[in-house]
């Protein structure tokens, strides 16, 4: 259930992103979402990619320090309002988020928000009570 | 003009019989009270009656910074308690710090090293000299001070910092004469015409500058601030604190009060003493200390010496100035820092070392200094705020280590160079040497 996101240690440097950018392409792996935190000197690179372990294995043989987390994918409306709506049943069970971001997919009307906790067994505790729909890691990979 | 002519003119010859004199019996002191220099003495078989000439020194060992730590704090005094006067400490440095004890003839003999040094400077009983080196347990502060009580000049102890009452009181007071290190020279010169403040116009006749590394250009740009000479001073805490080595109007090398240090300059590699000329590691002894008596200690700063009579008629011999380490020690804001108290500093924030570089500029005037740290998975953490924090307390185990603020940068895995053998770990972009 919950999805594998690779975080990786970059600097803010000219070109320091498409670096481990090129490694997963010319490995022949494809990203499905990304954000990135940035500070004036480094980055931390958040990528869900469509293997996340092989992933990481060939980022670090390239040196990039790499640590996995695990996110969690829902469904919402992608209608004005959808995410406030998620994010009040957050504030309602006392979740607090480390971050989030959000894609859409082929599926119309719809989009994926990923939300990524330090207490990832409420989070999903909550979000199941509300009756949200937490979208299986491997349909995420497989997009 | 001089302050002790007799000694500072006597002629090489009677230098050093005196020399000769003054180290047997410091040698024999030595031996006979600390029991440091009774062991290792006694160990390679070496007697103080073995000291026939100045050239039987080299039969002693050296002692260095590392055996002085060992003996922290009080292992190499040679009296008791009661007849010490006054402590210091040398500042940041690894481990133990080293302690320096003075009898009141200690300080005497020091604050006649500085007073020589400072009639060199043309400084005497009609000035007023402002000491912006810091009062506390450096040597900096208090060796000008009681420089300055000896020859009578009126002495402003403002210590470093708040420049702008610096400026203010050389204007109000008429400060002739300033002590410095040269990076805050020019801070305070910068400051000064930024308020309005010709540096040129405050009457300041003489500047003693020292505890950096420093340059001809340097020097120049200092002089040219203030419109006034610029003398180098030398020392170090282990053998007393500044006064070591002091600049006459030749500006032509730094005079050693030899009847009170005997200097030699040392192949670093090898410990054989070298000649006149020759640039080496500078090895000080000693001659005339109740207190703490230092027999060979290895400066591990590199010059070199000349015993030629100068040009101001002082028969004392000369160091030129200070050019470089024979180890990795590098001196930031006047601060001694090696590379190890960095090294040590990372281990305390991660299980495993990492990869350092240690960046040394000088953007204006001021130093500053940069540590690059590859990041790691054991400092990695998926969050901006987790490796702030990391970055923080990297920050603050550096400071505690060596006394001075350092910017730290995280860098990615393996972005800094690697070296086969020896690790350079220091960029000085300063261009001091």
């Amino acid at each position: 259930m919950k999805v594998k996101q690779l975080s990786i240690f970059i600097q803010n440097e000219i070109g320091s992103l498409s670096k481990p950018l090129e490694v997963l392409s010319n490995n022949n792996i494809n990203i499905r979402a990304m954000s990135m935190a940035d500070t004036s000197e480094f980055c931390i690179l958040r990528l869900v990619v469509d293997n996340p372990v092989k992933g990481k294995e060939i980022l670090e043989k390239n040196n990039f320090l790499v640590k996995t987390i695990e996110t969690i994918a829902i469904e919402m409306n992608d209608t004005p309002g959808g995410l406030t709506e998620i994010l009040k049943i957050l504030k309602e069970n006392n979740i607090n988020l480390e971050y989030l971001y959000a894609f859409t997919h082929e599926k119309q009307g719809k989009a994926i928000l990923l939300l990524h906790s330090d207490n990832i067994n409420d989070l999903i505790d909550a979000l199941n009570k509300n009756n949200v729909v937490i979208v299986n890691s491997q349909e995420i990979y497989d997009l | 003009m001089f302050w002790n002519e007799k000694i500072e003119t006597l002629s090489r010859q009677d230098l050093e019989e005196l020399q000769l004199k003054k180290l047997q019996s410091i040698v024999k002191k030595a031996f006979n009270k600390i029991p440091y220099y009774n062991k290792k003495y006694s160990e390679i078989g070496v007697y103080p009656e073995d000291i026939e000439t100045l050239k039987d020194i080299e039969k002693l060992p050296f002692i260095t910074k590392d055996d002085l730590r060992e003996s922290y704090p009080f292992g190499l005094f040679a009296v008791d308690m009661k007849e010490i006067k006054e402590l210091h400490s040398s500042s940041g440095t690894t481990g133990k710090p080293v302690v320096s004890g003075y009898t009141e003839k200690d300080l005497d003999t020091w604050a006649e090293t500085i007073a020589r040094g400072l009639t060199m400077m043309g400084i005497g009983e009609n000035d007023i000299l402002q000491n912006t080196h810091g009062y506390g347990m450096f040597t900096g502060g208090f060796g000008v001070h009681y420089g300055s009580h000896k020859v009578g000049a009126a002495i402003i102890p403002i210590s470093t910092g708040q420049t702008r009452r610096q400026i203010e009181i050389m204007k109000d007071f008429g400060t002739t004469g300033l002590i410095f290190t040269p990076s805050y020279g020019i801070h305070l010169g910068e400051v000064a015409i930024e308020d309005g403040i010709d540096p040129k116009e405050l009457g300041i006749k003489a500047i003693g500058f020292g505890a950096e590394m420093w340059t001809e250009e340097i020097r120049q740009k200092v002089e040219e601030i203030f419109d006034a000479k610029a003398y180098n001073i030398y020392g170090l805490t282990e053998l007393m604190g500044p006064g070591v080595g002091v600049e006459c109007e030749a500006q032509n090398g730094l005079h050693i009060p030899e009847d009170i240090y005997y200097p030699e300059i040392i192949d670093s590699n090898t410990g054989k003493v070298l000649g006149e000329n020759t640039t080496g590691e500078l090895v000080l002894t000693n001659l005339e200390r109740e207190g703490m008596p230092i027999i060979r200690f290895r400066t591990k700063d590199l010059t070199k010496i000349t015993y030629e009579k100068c040009s101001c008629g002082r028969t004392h011999g000369r160091i030129s100035r200070i050019t470089g380490r024979s180890d990795d020690m590098i001196k930031v804001k006047g601060v001694a820092i090696f590379p190890s108290q960095i090294e040590k500093a990372l281990l305390k924030a991660g299980d495993v070392e990492p990869h350092y570089m240690i960046i040394v500029t000088r953007p204006g005037t001021l130093d500053e200094i940069e540590i690059k740290v590859e990041a790691s998975q054991d400092i990695f953490f998926d969050g901006v705020k987790e490796m702030m924090s990391v970055q923080n307390k990297i920050g603050k185990y550096i400071e505690n280590e060596t006394g001075i603020r350092a910017k730290v940068t995280l860098v990615e895995p393996k972005s800094l160079p690697r070296f086969e053998g020896k690790a350079k770990r220091v960029i000085d972009k300063r261009n001091l040497h």
